[in-house]
């Protein structure tokens, strides 16, 4: 056994130990409290009906029958709603692209909510929406970015005058000078497939309003910052009329969980009908018209380079189709702006970001906030720069990472990396995927009949999410800070509380800020109770997005408990008649430096806070509780003219190694290896990252080899399911070894990095390079993700026709 | 209104009757009528394996079948994995010890695959675990520290925090 006071080898008492998960007991058990599992007595609930068109005039609804169905309470269109809310925020300065939960007069995709159905069981809901009848008038529509960007498009929004709602072309640095005196250049174009997060748990809200206090209650399997406030200007509510329970664990999200229009339909419904009224989406609903796909993403680029293989500067256009309306879209172009030169040393940029609004489903943010195509885009880059020159892509990235002894180290585009050990965390990964040995595999592999490759990546996970994309996107918006806080009690009988202002989806929020708590007091973590607040008697959070939460969060919570341990040795001393600065804090006691006999025990402060205001020192605040709010390290700054900003605060580090094969008979690709070296500072909860690493690896699985929103040339989805929209199972994901580094930051409070998108941020790039390798041999590429056995097949395919027509 | 049929199975081990629309899935059934809301909905069309329950012993999806097939058979969910009120099952605790699982939603039907897998083969290979949950989807853990904790039951070398 360890001694439990003992301090680890990081030299924290908790932090970096090894500790069950406090959430995991309730889950395991079946114990879980998901959005629906929640009943409210005379609950209703909601079906939709929905567009079966891309694009058509609304020319008449019908819902007599419907109504008059037993059991339904409400049958409502997008007439009445419209008129009754107000339409959600854009992301980007593009007010006339009004979004609202159903359509009025126009449906602008395929899978757009058009009416909903409120009834006594969801079976009568849909009883009842079956009866819908709607008229359409079908209309051209445009299906992808290039059909939408041309003069004649037919506009989405035709209100706001263009398909484009952003476009900007950023300038950092001499980049025409870097381009002239390059040695060579290389162009490419890359594609990004629409794949998404896909939470097992589709969303689901329930919403109650109560006449007699003028509150709608909200329960909803969300993540989403800003979401109570956003909810109560939707629905004209005063911010204090709406109360978000964020004790509703979420079953999945990575990103994508923002179910604003949801809440909204079903809050207004919810008040209108004075009862409480749920919705939870199934799966076709979710994949269709949940709005949560994600980015897709042309990317055209040019990298000019030296013999030698330096770098020396980068042109990228980025053109993303967002779907028929936008949220936060268009922002995921711009987060890759604090990461946009990677790991490398890249002088100056060139970066054209184009937000395309087309007939598709809504594209929502999505784990790595866009960070996971720009690295793709970099790094075959780097893989092509490599072949072009005949040199190792392992040599190659050696002479353009950014060295140890470079930190802090700012970027053309205004970002100051806070600190990393690029080169020794991939030659960890090398070394654990003993990489000649890997390389000498390969080549048995091609000897034996099989395609096979090796891939490397090294890319950045930008974490500590401030919201600086925000106002670079718009000028109008500026937002400078996204704080997040946490309240410390200690109770009468000498437990401790925690209090948060978010939901979780999977992170161990309970376990991290008990372990944080711990730490700074000094009591077993797991003695510490850490409760989901509700959003009105909850301190501000801006949600666990962008890696930000072990943070942010915990920067919080060791801040409040800071505040609580300065109070009981201010007390202590006071009681013990010395200046603070002659007492020490020892596991909650307070002890006189110069003689140990002398100690004011944990269980004696917290009474004399709680009942002996006698003892207490003059003026000092009864009881113990505290409260901090900690604002984004590095952030608080608007952009500069040019689009210079400092991003993320922190910078995690991950290099993957993959050894591929390729049946090339059937194109499909094995996983044969997997390793990830991985730097994200200081662990707090090791096996937490670890978890969040393998499972990003298998999203990456996913995005590259597997997962895409494919649509039909009319517009319709064509994987609404999980048999065509295929998820990577125990069966695709490899066994991977993932290999720590610690490179502390210097702006956390005990060197911690994000982590929540790692292995979902180099995976892509890795396997892509792979596959790549492996093709090679057959003078086949692909740059299209996902690289499907078809897209591989084909790939194949042309490259032989290729050289039989060359031959 | 289709007419209603009652049905009498076994749940847990306890006897329960009732009177159901005959479309009601197994799932609804579980989740809504006996309010065990442990076994969870994730794609309703058989392939994420989030509603995995023993029936006879055997893993189904319970979002396939209807409640009326189960009539007259014994059904065991996440919730009578455990041996005794607040005490976890050999697999239960390794789920916790190997960080098993994150957000928790496909968790239920793990146990049930995996509990199912431990009966019929009590030391699987990896090959084996990963055939086994091959029909049940999870997006946080990327299976790793499933398969681990699969490992880690079938040793029985449990170490309590």
């Amino acid at each position: 056994m360890t001694d439990a006071t003992a301090r680890g080898a990081n030299g924290f008492r908790y932090i970096g130990r090894r500790r069950r998960a406090v959430e995991h007991r309730r889950f395991v058990l079946g114990q879980g409290r998901y959005a629906a599992d929640l009943r409210l007595p005379g609950m209703l609930h909601v079906a939709l009906v929905a567009s079966p068109h891309a694009h058509a005039r609304i020319v008449a609804i019908d819902v007599a029958a419907a109504a008059a169905l037993p059991g339904v309470e409400a049958v409502l269109t997008g007439e009445e709603l419209q008129q009754q809310v107000d339409p959600m925020l854009p992301g980007v300065d593009a007010p006339k692209v009004a979004r609202y939960p159903l359509a009025r007069g126009v449906v602008r995709y395929c899978g757009e909510w058009v009416v909903a159905v409120v009834a006594a069981t969801r079976a009568q809901a849909e009883d009842a929406a079956e009866l819908v009848r709607v008229e359409y008038e079908p209309l051209a529509h445009a299906g992808d970015a290039a059909s939408a960007m041309r003069e004649d498009a037919v506009l989405v929004h035709p209100e706001h005058g263009s398909n484009v709602i952003f476009q900007r072309k950023f300038r950092w640095g001499e980049v025409d000078a870097h381009f002239a005196a390059a040695a060579r250049q290389l162009s490419y174009r890359v594609r990004w497939g629409r794949s998404s997060t896909v939470p097992i748990e589709t969303f689901g809200v329930t919403c109650a309003w109560n006449d007699a206090d003028g509150l709608l209650d909200v329960w909803a399997s969300i993540q989403m910052p800003k979401y109570p406030d956003q909810l109560a200007r939707c629905l004209r509510l005063p911010g204090n009329a709406v109360r978000v329970h964020y004790d509703i664990d979420v079953g999945g999200s990575y990103g994508v969980k923002r179910g604003l229009k949801h809440t909204v339909l079903v809050g207004y419904l919810a008040r209108r009908l004075g009862r409480p009224v749920r919705l939870l989406e199934d799966r076709l609903e979710n994949m269709r018209g949940g709005d949560m796909q994600g980015p897709d993403r042309q990317f055209d680029v040019t990298l000019a380079f030296d013999d030698d293989g330096t770098i020396r500067s980068m042109r990228m256009r980025a053109i993303d189709d967002i779907g028929a309306y936008s949220g936060r879209a268009p922002l995921q172009l711009g987060k890759p702006v604090g990461a946009i030169v990677g790991p490398y040393r890249i002088a100056s940029v060139e970066y054209e970001a184009i937000a395309v609004l087309t007939h598709k489903t809504p594209q929502e943010a999505v784990r790595g906030f866009g960070q996971s195509p720009t690295n793709y885009a970099i790094e075959r880059g780097m893989d092509k720069v490599a072949r072009a020159l005949g040199m190792d892509p392992v040599e190659l990235r050696r002479r353009n990472l950014i060295g140890a002894d470079e930190f802090p180290y700012l970027i053309p585009s205004g970002t100051t990396y806070d600190s990393g050990d690029y080169e020794v965390v991939m030659d960890k990964a090398l070394r654990a995927a003993s990489y000649d040995e890997l390389l000498r595999e390969r080549d048995a592999l091609r000897s034996s009949g099989l395609l096979a490759g090796v891939g490397l990546s090294t890319c950045l996970e930008p974490s500590g999410g401030n919201s600086s994309f925000e106002p670079l996107f718009n000028a109008r918006n500026e937002t400078t800070t996204w704080m997040d806080s946490c309240l410390v009690r200690i109770d009468l009988g000498a437990t401790v509380t925690a209090l948060i202002g978010t939901s979780s989806s999977g992170q161990a929020h309970e376990t991290l800020v008990s372990t944080v708590v711990g730490e700074v007091l000094l009591r077993e973590p797991d003695s510490i109770r850490v409760l989901h607040a509700d959003s009105l008697n909850a301190l501000p959070s801006n949600s666990p997005v962008g890696s930000r939460m072990a943070i942010m969060l915990g920067g919080a919570a060791a801040g409040a408990a800071k505040k609580l341990r300065a109070k009981l040795l201010a007390m202590g001393a006071y009681r013990l008649g010395a200046q603070v600065d002659a007492v020490d804090y020892v596991d909650g006691a307070v002890v006189l430096r110069a003689d140990a006999s002398c100690r004011v025990s944990w269980e004696q402060l917290v009474d004399i806070a709680h009942r002996k205001h006698h003892e207490l020192p003059p003026g000092m605040e009864p009881g113990l509780q505290e409260k901090f709010v900690w604002e984004v390290p590095t952030g608080g700054s608007l952009p500069d003219a040019d689009g210079r900003v400092q991003m993320y605060p922190c910078h995690s580090f991950e290099s993957h190694v993959v050894l591929a094969s390729i049946d090339p008979l059937t194109g499909k690709v094995s996983l044969l290896r997997y390793v990830v070296g991985h730097d994200c500072g200081v662990m707090i909860s090791p096996d937490v990252v670890h978890g969040m690493t393998y499972g990003g690896v298998a999203h990456a699985v996913g995005a590259s080899l597997m997962e895409k929103f494919a649509f039909s040339d009319e517009g319709q989805l064509l994987s609404g399911t999980f048999m065509d929209y295929l998820l990577p199972s125990a069966e695709e994901v490899p066994a991977i070894a993932i290999v720590d580094h610690c490179t502390p930051s210097p702006l956390t409070e005990f060197g911690q990095k994000g982590s929540g998108e790692a292995g979902y941020l180099g995976g892509p790039a890795a396997i892509a390079n792979a596959v790549n390798d492996a093709l090679a041999v057959r003078g086949a590429a692909i740059d299209s993700l996902p690289m499907t056995p078809q897209a591989v097949w084909r790939a194949l395919r042309e490259a032989a026709n290729h050289e039989g027509t060359t031959a | 209104m289709p007419s209603c049929v009652t049905i009498r199975m076994t749940v847990n081990g306890k006897a329960v009757e009732r009177t159901v629309e005959p479309r009601q899935t197994l799932v609804d059934f579980l989740r809504d009528e006996l309010g065990l809301t442990g076994t969870h909905v994730g794609c309703e069309h058989g392939v994420c394996g989030a509603c995995s329950v023993l029936l006879d012993g055997q893993p189904v999806r319970s979002c396939c079948m209807f409640a009326v097939q189960a009539d007259g058979l014994q059904v065991t969910t996440v919730e009578g994995l455990a041996p005794a009120r607040g005490r976890l099952s050999t697999l239960q605790d390794a789920f916790c010890e190997a960080h098993a699982l994150q957000c928790g939603y496909c968790t239920p039907g793990m146990l049930v695959a995996c509990h199912a897998l431990l009966e019929r083969n009590p030391h699987p290979g990896e090959a084996q675990i990963r055939e086994a949950i091959g029909g049940n989807l999870c997006r946080c853990t990327g299976y790793q520290q499933i398969v681990d904790a699969v490992k880690l039951a079938s040793s029985q070398e449990l170490c309590h925090d």
